[in-house]
């Protein structure tokens, strides 16, 4: 059963083509993520999603419903949280709340309880009273969120939740995520990165240039790639250089050195214990070895043949190198 | 959602509930901010000391004799300034991403338009008491009734709302809040200063005389300060209600498919 069906869809500003086809499945009560560099397309999708826009071709359903004959339905059942918090920031915590429970039906009584529910629930109690203009980026960040679940909207779409939070902010907003989906909600998040992905994501869905370019779990995505990566970080960081030739006499490719850290794809299973081998040897001693999967940087890596934060990278994460 | 039902559409009793909603949410953002508050009640103050009291001398020879005369054009002349206050709203709640959230909701489409509207409007009756009220501690007297001063007021408001069709085209069509205060601005001045709110036009070059004579804050200002001093109306009223009227005919159809454009 799917919470978010979506086929073909297709959406044109005046030359450049947002969406040249994009179909979106999300299980209900999973969270689907969608992966995307800057200008992918992630936004008009959830836009459309979202009845904000109309798309030229193709379809979608919501619950459901139908997201251009059916809008108003559409509109009930979803929730929206945007890239950039779209809380009134002249109004208090509080009378944000208000606002969206009044317009959504509820008495004035009702609103006031859902008000004072929500902010304990997000840890925003004690700033309830004060203009949302006040509020530090992940106040309002988890303000927005809090605004946008109101009405207890069984879909929720989140635009770049944590685009420019600070590690702990992110973390606070990972764990209301996965509280959202305990209690049964589903959730299309979008990212550009690849962490809060594969932290969050129950299914994938890498977008670019306005098309899905790949779907599955993060591990199915992973295993796509092929391969493992071995990493191995040696005790003496004068060591680095000889513990780099060793791997690339092994693997036959030169490996990727940050820092004191070196990592290299392999194929073979049996050159692991190989490298550990040579080094021991060689009097090398390491801090680390490990054979890993590849991470989602390097799944979109190579899907893409570019980085996943290209663009304008305003995130404040780590950056693919 | 568990707390409403899942409608097809907006009726048009839940659409006035949602216009009142966000009129409330205009207002409270005004009594939430103590800045704009202040802000919104010295601002007729300022404008009678600047206007009478700093230059009703040199213009009229005694300041209370001009505050006679100043001040019902003050009154019409605060309603082009407030008015001016929608299209900016309007574009600010489009830019950051207020009116993406309200539409987002299972609203009737129109109330984000009417609500703010209707918000804007009650804000500048206020406005306008709030500045009839100074201008009664510092001397002004009506010298008609009190039917009379309210139907001046009220022909205020209704050009108030004519007017606001122009200020929600500019503001729905303006790329960012910067141009809207541009744009008011050049609208603003020749209307307002270039007018007989201030001085009588007969001291006014011909060329300048010739257009405070068709505009219509002329024609507002002669009538609010028939309707409250007992100065003479002539045709004034009947000019100011055709603008009005000439105003929303031709801009709210402009304004309202700017807005449709947007939602």
């Amino acid at each position: 059963m799917y919470a978010i069906e979506a086929e073909g869809l297709v959406k044109r500003f005046g030359a450049t083509t947002a969406l040249a086809g994009v179909d979106l499945y999300a299980r209900a009560g999973t969270v689907l993520g969608v992966l995307g560099p800057n200008g992918a397309g992630k936004t008009t999708a959830v836009r459309v999603l979202a009845t904000l826009l109309r798309p030229d071709a193709g379809s979608a359903r919501v619950a459901g419903y139908d997201v251009v004959r059916q809008a108003n339905e559409v509109r009930s059942v979803v929730g929206l949280t945007g890239q950039y918090a779209a809380v009134d920031e002249e109004l208090t915590g509080i009378q944000n709340l208000l606002l969206v429970g009044r317009l959504l039906g509820l008495s004035r009584r009702a609103a006031k309880r859902r008000a004072a529910e929500l902010l304990e629930r997000f840890g925003l109690s004690d700033a309830g009273g004060r203009r949302a203009k006040t509020y530090s980026g992940g106040m309002r960040r988890r303000l927005d969120l809090a605004v946008s679940l109101v009405g207890r909207p069984g879909v929720l779409y989140l635009d770049e939740p944590t685009t420019g939070l600070d590690p702990h902010s992110r973390n606070e907003l990972w764990n209301i995520v996965r509280d959202l989906v305990a209690d049964g909600s589903t959730v299309l998040l979008t990212t550009q990165y690849m962490d809060e992905a594969d932290q969050l994501a129950d299914d994938i869905a890498v977008i670019d240039h306005g098309k899905v370019i790949a779907t599955g779990s993060p591990d199915e995505l992973k295993a796509k790639t092929g391969g493992q990566t071995l990493e191995i970080r040696p005790t003496d960081p004068e060591s680095v250089d000889r513990v780099a030739a060793v791997v690339a006499e092994l693997t036959g490719v030169s490996p990727t050195v940050r820092g004191q850290r070196l990592s290299a794809p392999v194929s073979d299973p049996a050159v692991p214990a190989a490298v550990l081998r040579r080094l021991d040897e060689a009097g090398i001693p390491v801090v680390e070895l490990a054979l890993r999967l590849p991470s989602l940087d390097d799944v979109f890596l190579s899907l893409t043949g570019h980085a996943a934060e290209d663009g304008n990278g305003n995130g404040g994460m780590r950056r693919v190198s | 959602m568990t707390e409403a039902t899942i409608a097809h559409r907006v009726s048009p009793l839940q659409a006035a509930r949602h216009s009142l909603t966000l009129a409330w949410r205009n207002l409270v953002q005004l009594k939430s901010n103590p800045g704009e508050l202040a802000g919104f009640v010295i601002q007729p103050l300022i404008f009678i000391v600047l206007f009478v009291y700093v230059f009703g001398g040199a213009i009229a020879g005694n300041s209370d004799s001009y505050l006679e005369y100043a001040l019902p054009g003050l009154i019409a002349q605060s309603g082009v300034f407030s008015i001016m206050a929608t299209g900016a709203g309007l574009n600010q709640d489009i830019t950051n991403g207020v009116f993406d959230r309200l539409r987002s909701l299972p609203i009737a489409r129109s109330a984000p338009l009417v609500g703010r509207a209707i918000g804007d409007l009650v804000r500048f009756a206020a406005s306008l008491v709030i500045l009839l009220g100074f201008g009664l501690i510092l001397g002004f007297r009506i010298h008609t009734d009190p039917l009379s001063t309210v139907a001046g007021l009220l022909l205020v408001v209704l050009f108030g709302v004519g007017l606001s069709w122009v200020s929600m085209l500019i503001g729905l069509l303006a790329k960012s809040a910067t141009t809207v205060q541009l744009f008011s601005g050049v609208l603003m001045f020749p209307i307002t200063f270039g007018s007989n709110v201030l001085v009588k036009t007969e001291t006014m070059p011909g060329w300048l005389q010739a257009w405070a004579k068709v505009n219509p804050v002329s024609h507002l200002s002669t009538a609010v300060r028939g309707l409250m001093t007992g100065t003479p109306l002539g045709s004034s009223v009947w000019w100011s209600l055709a603008w009005t009227v000439a105003l929303t005919v031709v801009f709210a159809p402009l304004a309202i498919w700017a807005y449709r454009r947007k939602v």
